[in-house]
């Protein structure tokens, strides 16, 4: 390996290693503690907390005010018709699950690589996962048309004799979205019970200190009780990484397993995880690029953070770029009329311009610059290419589900899509509601595990005998 | 076994580094005491190695919940499909488990995963919000912070109050002090 060139008193670089470092020097247990737990415990709410959740809170009401209408007036007050019968709500859907996938690939598959550097961003990024999760899941649940009677999805005994037909992907989904929201819950929870003792042991006022213990669940640090947590942490390390695999693979089948142009391929799956990865990704250094700053976490969220994810994103968005090559390739190799009509229509009808905006923010603007090292550390350009491939990535939805059906087979039945206020409203109004319990979180809970943060520390390794001078 | 609720509870030795609490926790164990805990504000792996603590069932637990959820799955479709409520879906066989397998795999990691998480706590006898250690201020101060306990507890055979506080005190804690119930 070529010798790399680096400052050697730069203190952002490791002296050993010469990698840029995962956590500042000079961190002690305490000062993490405080640097972490204080963001939740101080008594000052700030002012640009405030506003931010004042301008969340309205995006979300309108969410209320949106669904509301809908629930009054049924799904025609959304642009969705024949043949475009698959609007705005699935691509919500599919965008909003996929950019939860990043949460679980950094708290699960980085945790089995042993990828330390995780332990700053795991906490939020989980977050995003559930609040993502929660915005995707309303989707499905109010484009089925009758959302109050949406829990006959589930395999439930009942007066009607009637039973769910376990052969549809659609059907799998339920089962693939609910395990997920679960798992995910449940992962965020038990990395929390830790840090909320913490908080309990750290909290002054008689309030916090009873709302935090029960949370903590009486946690007190017994190493025992460490050694079977760290066993159910990998173990559902482990669950949770087939789990985020499938999850986005059986909404994959959604797609592919009708025999639509444009959606029945065999390369969705892993096209569509490694998609998810790539927003997700994108959404984590939104969030943390903002966060790191406005709480002075730049010694716990560092340029190696900022510089790995970057990494990842190169990776899943060449993976997503052969997606697409394939996707031309095989309407040309099928010598499928339609396949090959679909794939034109595409990129030259009517609705080819949403095509070329996909193709520049996932493939063109991205897969160009994210190799330079220099550009990668910089904060202003990450932030601002984490919301181009986010934008590029909901477009990826749009085209595939909007181009694929609105010319169909017969030139009778074609038709447009052209989104009503009441979609834009709505998909505007989950990010309302994302922000929102983003803010709450990041108020409310210690954003960074303070205790894998410790385990990080040079002072948390236990000497051997020689080495202690025993 | 009936554990006294009242007088003391142990003796808790505070230390400042994980090196000195493994030092004295492995001396501890090798003198005879059984009963005897420690308690760090991150998993430190050594101090349950010398206080012989191996292997945990929470693997186990996760195992058995998994298979349940396996099962109880893939029956529950078999039984749908094929006798409450068969239908024919473009002609496909009314015992069609390839399609199965997707619910029943989601399921499978759903229960395993609740069996891990809820599993850790039992094992673990958490939620207790009460704990006698919580008395002692120096532990409420440290332990989820940056201090290393050790705590000899009053249910040992070899338990004496002045006998425990001395060799406790030969390790150089940063305090000893007298847990009450």
């Amino acid at each position: 390996m070529a010798t790399k060139e680096f400052i050697t008193n730069d203190p952002r670089l490791d002296p050993v290693t010469g990698e840029l470092r995962v956590i500042a020097p000079g961190q002690s247990f305490r000062s993490v503690t405080a640097k972490i737990a204080d963001i939740v415990l101080t008594p000052h709410t700030s002012l640009g907390w405030l506003l931010l959740l004042a301008v969340s809170g309205s995006a979300a009401t309108m969410l209320l005010v949106a669904v509301t209408w809908l629930f009054l007036k049924g799904v025609g007050i959304w642009a969705i018709t024949q043949p475009v019968a698959w609007g705005f709500a699935i691509v919500n859907f599919v965008w909003w699950i996929g950019i939860g996938h990043a949460g679980t690939l950094i708290s699960a598959i980085l945790l089995l690589f042993k990828q330390g550097w995780r332990n700053s961003i795991n906490r939020f990024a989980e977050a995003m996962t559930i609040f993502a999760v929660v915005c995707a899941g309303l989707f499905p649940l109010i484009h089925v048309g009758r959302p109050w009677l949406a829990y006959w999805l589930f395999p439930y005994p009942n007066t009607m004799n009637v039973w769910p037909q376990f052969r549809s992907p659609l059907l799998w989904d339920v089962f693939a979205v609910s395990t997920y929201a679960t798992i995910s819950v449940v992962f965020w929870y038990v990395g929390l019970v830790p840090d909320f003792g913490t908080m309990r042991d750290r909290a002054k006022s008689k309030f916090a200190q009873y709302i935090y213990g029960m949370l903590s669940l009486g946690w007190r640090g017994n190493v025992k009780h460490w050694m079977r947590y760290e066993t159910a942490s990998l173990l559902l390390a482990g669950l949770a990484t087939p789990l985020v695999l499938s999850v986005h693979t059986v909404i994959s089948f959604d797609f592919a397993v009708a025999i639509l142009p444009g959606w029945h391929t065999t390369i969705f799956p892993p096209y569509f995880v490694a998609g998810a990865v790539y927003s997700g990704f994108a959404m984590v250094l939104s969030l943390a690029i903002p966060l790191r700053k406005v709480f002075h976490l730049e010694g716990l969220v560092t340029d190696r953070h900022i510089d790995n994810m970057g990494k990842v994103m190169l990776a899943t968005g060449g993976i997503v770029a052969y997606g697409y090559g394939m996707e031309v390739f095989m309407a040309w190799y099928s010598a499928s009329h339609w396949e090959f009509f679909m794939m034109w229509n595409r990129m030259f009808g009517p609705m080819g311009w949403s095509y070329w905006v996909l193709i520049s923010c996932n493939i063109a603007i991205p897969l160009t610059t994210l190799w330079v090292r220099k550009w990668r550390t910089n904060l202003t350009f990450m932030f601002v290419m984490s919301l181009i491939v986010n934008t590029g990535m909901w477009f990826e939805r749009f085209v595939i589900v909007v181009t694929s059906l609105y010319r169909d087979f017969l030139p009778s039945s074609w038709g447009t899509y052209r989104a009503t206020k009441w979609d834009y409203m709505t998909y505007a109004g989950t990010f309302g509601l994302f922000l929102t319990l983003f803010l709450l979180f990041v108020r409310f809970v210690p954003m960074i595990p303070m205790h894998e943060i410790k385990m990080m520390l040079p002072s948390a390794k236990v000497k051997t005998a020689v080495e202690a001078g025993d | 076994m009936a554990l006294p609720r009242e007088g003391i509870y142990g003796l808790l030795a505070e230390f400042e580094t994980p090196t000195e609490l493994v030092i004295a926790a492995k001396a501890a164990h090798d003198a005879g005491w059984r009963r005897l805990d420690c308690y760090s504000p991150y998993p430190l792996e050594e101090a349950a190695e010398v206080i012989g603590f191996h292997r945990n069932r929470v693997p186990l637990v996760t195992l058995i919940g998994g298979l349940m959820g396996l099962c109880a799955m893939f029956s529950l479709e078999t039984w749908i499909s094929t006798l409450a409520y068969p239908l024919n879906i473009a002609g496909r066989p009314t015992y069609s488990w390839p399609a199965f397998i997707v619910p029943a795999y989601e399921w499978t990691i759903l229960f395993a995963g609740l069996s891990a998480a809820f599993g850790m706590l039992a094992l673990n006898g958490l939620p207790s919000l009460y704990h006698p250690l919580f008395n002692a201020p120096s532990f409420r101060n440290g332990a989820t912070v940056d201090k290393f306990f050790l705590c000899l507890e009053a249910t040992d055979p070899k338990f004496d109050a002045s006998e425990a506080k001395a060799f406790l005190e030969g390790f150089h804690p940063n305090s000893v002090v007298e847990v009450e119930y």
